[in-house]
């Protein structure tokens, strides 16, 4: 089934929890990688995939150790292909409710705020569709989250889906990709949808 | 106000694992061999389970390498999250779970005999994945409604806790949903206990009702008038009484949001 993929990939491992789950997925689908982190920075040669589990505060001071953060926005602005998971999606923003005066990577305007209704964390199974492009498919996806990223522009709204308000659930825009799902854990559909950015990138 | 919600209601099948095997009895006595875990568990999420928990009901110190390298098998092998418990009692057990790949951790007994353990979970690996599984039975009706006592050690021990008191302290603690099983119900294939269900799904954070699954139409009722966020079961897939999805199609057609495959 699976299309051999030749490029490896870069797995970030300085942003704590789901690195399991994301690894295991990769052997899975037998996509190639190596674990990249501050002793170890990726040098854009390959794209990199940063998961993240945990606090926002948390994880972008895992990423400032060593000014890894600065190494990944450079490289991310200067093209690499990038995919973000889970809070490795909220980093990417300007800055979050969770963590008041903590900056996050800013490689996309916009802020990450708090879910204001219903039992937080958002558990389970949700419906996301596709916002501007079309061509990705509707479908059911496993989240665990409190927080979800609201981007200035809408134009860069890869996903919505519905908890009491209606949120942003994936970005794309340029190299940049990611998803506050966690496609890992969301069966077949997460590995179409793991696999088709593959595909994109490769 | 037009509900804006597309959050699921999540049927997860409950596995009962004692040496790395399934096994199946009522209330944890005349055991039986069902098959590997490994194995159910994969054609569990074939037939679109939502999530799947491993409860090691034998869990005693020198059995864990049993229950770890069936973790690891199960974190290969399934593409959606899974829960473990049974014997779980320190941060060590916990962390060594979560690296072989489990999603959360369901704690019982342990979190009743040192509370603590829910905060040092929350706080070392998240809330998200801390699960407090709370076996109760009703004890009394009082003018203010019924109340329920927490049962211990497989449902061997009351503690004389009221379990509310005891699920609202969990919250607080940090826990990130609760498991609530009665005792009344569970094992009887019955209907899950609505009244307790109904009473504990006012808790902030997702419960998972547990206990007395019948047929399609209790699953239904245990999501519409008992407001669960989630509910599990173990004989009624066990014996292929009911498929997952046969329980879904008719949670579907009663207009409860399901994820459908």
């Amino acid at each position: 089934m699976a299309t051999k993929v030749n490029v490896e990939f870069d797995l970030v491992t300085s942003a704590g929890g789901n690195l399991g789950s994301i690894s295991r997925t990769l052997t899975r689908m037998q996509v190639p990688f190596r674990l990249v982190g501050n002793e170890n920075a990726p040098d854009g040669s390959r794209p990199i995939i940063l998961p993240g589990v945990g606090a926002f505060g948390a994880v972008m001071k895992s990423l400032k150790e060593n000014d890894f953060d600065q190494t990944i926005v450079k490289l991310v602005r200067a093209g690499t292909p990038f995919l973000g998971v889970c809070v490795g999606m909220q980093v990417l923003f300007d800055e979050s409710e969770e963590a008041p005066g903590v900056k996050g990577l800013g490689l996309i305007s916009g802020k990450v705020l708090k879910f204001k209704e219903g039992k937080v964390p958002q558990i389970g199974w949700n419906q996301i569709k596709p916002s501007n492009d079309q061509s990705w498919e509707s479908g059911y996806v496993y989240f665990v989250n409190s927080y979800y990223a609201k981007p200035d522009s809408d134009s860069v709204t890869l996903y919505k889906s519905d908890y009491h308000e209606t949120f942003c659930a994936a970005v794309k825009t340029g190299n940049i990709t990611a998803f506050q799902f966690h496609p890992e854990k969301s069966g077949e559909m997460g590995e179409r949808l793991l696999r088709r950015w593959v595909n994109d990138v490769t | 106000m037009m509900s804006l919600n597309g959050l699921c209601k999540r049927i997860i099948p409950c596995l009962d694992v004692a040496n790395g095997r399934t096994v199946k009895g009522v209330k944890f006595q005349n055991l039986r061999d069902i098959g590997d875990p490994v194995e159910l568990g994969f054609e569990y999420q074939k037939q679109g389970a939502d999530e799947l928990m491993f409860l090691d009901i034998t869990a005693s110190k020198e059995d864990r390498s049993t229950v770890f390298d069936l973790v690891r098998d199960v974190a290969h092998k399934l593409s959606i999250p899974f829960t473990v418990g049974g014997g779980i009692s320190s941060i060590k057990d916990v962390r060594k779970l979560l690296e072989l790949g489990a999603d959360k951790v369901s704690i019982n007994t342990s979190a009743v005999n040192r509370p603590e353990l829910i905060e040092e979970i929350a706080t070392a690996c998240g809330s998200q994945c801390c699960v407090v599984a709370i076996d109760a039975r009703k004890r009394t009706n009082t003018f203010n409604g019924s109340v329920w006592e927490v049962l211990t050690k497989g449902g061997s021990v009351a503690t004389g806790m009221d379990a509310m008191q005891w699920a609202e302290e969990c919250v607080r603690r940090g826990a990130g949903e609760i498991m609530l099983t009665s005792w009344d119900a569970d094992g009887t294939q019955e209907g899950f206990d609505l009244e307790m269900v109904k009473a504990f799904s006012k808790l902030p954070i997702p419960v998972i009702a547990s206990g007395g699954a019948k047929d399609p139409q209790s699953f239904v009722d245990v999501f519409s008038t008992g407001r669960a966020d989630a509910a599990l079961a173990a004989s009624i897939f066990h014996d292929g009484i009911f498929t997952i999805n046969q329980v879904k199609t008719q949670l579907n057609q009663e207009g409860i949001p399901v994820r459908l495959c």
